[in-house]
């Protein structure tokens, strides 16, 4: 583990999901690091939407507390969570921006709802927004329909970066993206991270995007959890693991394995 | 995290000096404009940023472009803040003002508008039309066979359009029929001619009545699920899937639902005009006491042989009206769901035009024939 004890951001005890007879997550404790990237990869069905949701807030657990900030999201009143909420910033895995509003409009979303702002003022910071993810300026008056799905998901960041979070959730940032623009998506998560001293919690199944930007990295698997750095979880002997990093699309990150 | 301390902002209007004290944050956003605003009109001179704490990024954003819109650059004290270098970086090779955002498009004339709006319109119109003539060829080559009618698929349509809403036609048909014989026995009973209320009520919910209001129920109700559904599934690029399978979505998707209704709107109005003619009865028995076998002898003089017809002919049309409308507006959904909306909308307004429209033209037509 790391050596200077890092300032814990997000703290996750015990966490239980059910559906009905079914349990997602049977105990699942984990901590995030100010200021790193931390990944969480799982099998389809593992239950990382839901492990998602659940540190957004969105659901609460069967039982298990999630700390963000110190604080108990799972028992505080509605006022303190939108507190919280204020705090981070979320990307959806389709970027879930509003179709019937401009680009700009989704950025501005947030602040126009929670600041009292006069609009030129919103429209300088919707383009300060745009500029920072790597979005042209004119693109701001486009309706989502008209954009590629590079362009959607930097919107989307755009619109989570609008509050200045100091805490970033993305949902398979970089899913359905070629490499090209996938990198070209890391890089940004990296800059950003680096120059604004972003948290980022992102789950993701590309094994480029995981092996270039994360720090640790959380492995959902049998309703527990496996955190570690990369390269420890790469060489972890949980079958599950193995098949996952070694399988024929994981060949790549044996490479990173031996590399530490 | 750095321990933040509350934001102040204070502007020193006569020496045109802007001090900044403690972090600012997002929140505080809305405090910096007021003070940035209030210092550009002080002629912005200097900003004293000794005392300020950390800045997120959308405020060193607004302060770094309010002191690039001063006149002269401002003279700074303290230390600026830490994410300037990040936009400097970020805008390296680009302007930092914000003029080369393109303008809104002005809104054009009154003459543009209007050949617009009248363009518009003939596209729809245009569309309407395709829309029918591709459905006919669909329909002529699903004759065929079997399988490309979907009975199973028009019958689960029938069965949702149809079976679910036999209650509320029902009742709706019972209820406006008493309202109806009401006023007509009220009108009537000065003259002595009550029994006639009979007639007005037969005639009133065989020919029109019953046929119309359950259009317009089922206008409202399957109308709008039509558009919806379809709006939904184009919006999920599902029909296109289903195209890229070589499956036409017409017979497929916009057939049995169209055929659904042609063969259900008859049978619903069969069950109001039996709800309404009962609803006659039950009112003329307590309201003027016409015991049930009067009314039927008087019932059997009131109507010819062709008026239960004439009523129950326009029921397909209206059923192939609100199909074609519901289903072409919830393919018409495009991008936004706005859109989806405003289709729905549109589907159930111009189903019940039609509908309305349509029997109109039909009045006039039976007159005509003697029917």
């Amino acid at each position: 583990m790391a050596s200077a004890a890092p300032a814990v951001i997000i703290s996750v005890r015990d966490l239980v999901n059910r559906f009905g007879p079914q349990t997602v997550h049977d105990g699942v404790s984990f901590d995030v690091h100010a200021g790193e990237v931390f990944g969480i990869v799982g099998g389809s069905g593992s239950g990382k939407s839901v492990l998602l949701k659940t540190m957004l807030g969105l659901r609460k657990p069967d039982s298990g507390v999630v700390e963000v900030d110190g604080r108990d999201i799972t028992c505080v009143s509605d006022r303190e969570l939108r507190e919280v909420k204020r705090r981070y910033g979320v990307t959806f895995q389709h970027g879930a921006l509003f179709t019937s509003l401009t680009v700009t409009e989704n950025v501005i979303l947030p602040m126009v709802e929670l600041l009292d702002l006069d609009e030129a003022t919103l429209q300088s910071l919707a383009e300060l927004r745009l500029r920072m993810v790597g979005l042209p300026v004119a693109a701001g008056a486009k309706f989502p329909a008209q954009l590629s799905g590079g362009m959607i998901k930097r919107a989307a960041l755009a619109r989570a970066l609008a509050l200045d979070p100091a805490l970033l959730f993305l949902d398979e940032p970089t899913a359905g993206l070629d490499p090209i623009a996938a990198a070209a998506f890391d890089d940004l998560v990296l800059y950003l991270r680096r120059t604004l001293g972003l948290t980022v919690v992102m789950v993701t199944h590309d094994l480029d995007t995981l092996a270039r930007t994360c720090d640790r990295v959380a492995v959902l698997v049998d309703g527990k959890v496996i955190v570690d750095t990369l390269p420890g979880i790469v060489r972890n002997e949980h079958p599950w693991i193995r098949e996952y990093f070694h399988g024929a699309r994981g060949r790549l990150m044996a490479a990173a394995g031996e590399g530490a | 995290m750095p321990k933040s301390s509350a934001f102040q902002a204070r502007v020193d209007v006569a020496e045109g000096r802007l001090s900044l004290a403690g972090d600012c944050r997002a929140a505080d956003l809305g405090t910096l404009e007021a003070a940035l605003r209030e210092w550009a009109g002080a002629g912005s001179r200097s900003v004293d940023l000794s005392a300020a704490g950390g800045f997120d990024i959308g405020p060193a954003w607004l302060l770094r472009r309010a002191m690039a819109d001063a006149a002269t650059a401002p003279a700074v004290s303290g230390p600026l803040p830490a994410h300037f270098a990040y936009l400097d970086e970020m805008l390296d090779g680009a302007s930092a003002r914000t003029a080369d955002i393109a303008p809104r498009p002005r809104q054009p004339a009154g003459l543009v508008r209007l050949g617009r709006a009248l363009e518009v319109r003939g596209e729809s119109w245009y569309e309407a039309l395709t829309y029918g003539g591709k459905l006919i060829s669909t329909a002529g080559s699903a004759w065929r066979s079997w399988k490309h009618l979907r009975i199973p698929s028009v019958v689960r349509h029938a069965y949702e359009t149809g079976y679910q809403a036999v209650p509320v036609v029902a009742v709706i048909a019972f209820l406006i029929s008493v309202i109806s014989a009401y006023i007509s026995a009220q009108q009537l009973r000065p003259y002595g001619g009550e029994i006639y209320t009979v007639d007005i009520v037969a005639l009133g919910v065989l020919r029109e009545l019953g046929v119309l209001l359950t259009a317009i129920m089922v206008a409202g109700r399957t109308g709008s699920a039509y558009a919806a559904e379809l709006g939904v599934m184009k919006l999920n690029d599902e029909v296109d899937a289903l195209e890229s399978m070589g499956i036409n979505p017409y017979e497929v998707l916009v057939l049995p639902r169209v055929l659904g209704l042609i063969v259900v709107l008859p049978l619903l109005t069969i069950v109001a005009d039996f709800m309404g003619l009962f609803g006659g009865a039950m009112l003329t028995r307590y309201l003027i006491d016409l015991p049930w076998p009067q009314f039927y002898m008087r019932l059997d003089e009131a109507i010819a042989p062709t008026t239960f017809w004439a009523g129950l002919v326009k029921a397909p049309v209206f059923g192939l009206l609100i199909g074609l409308t519901g289903t072409l507006r919830g393919l018409q959904v495009r991008e936004s769901s706005r859109e989806l909306g405003r289709l729905t909308t549109v589907a159930v307004v111009q189903s019940i035009f039609l509908v309305i429209f349509a029997d109109a033209l039909f009045a006039i037509f039976f007159l005509e024939i003697d029917f």
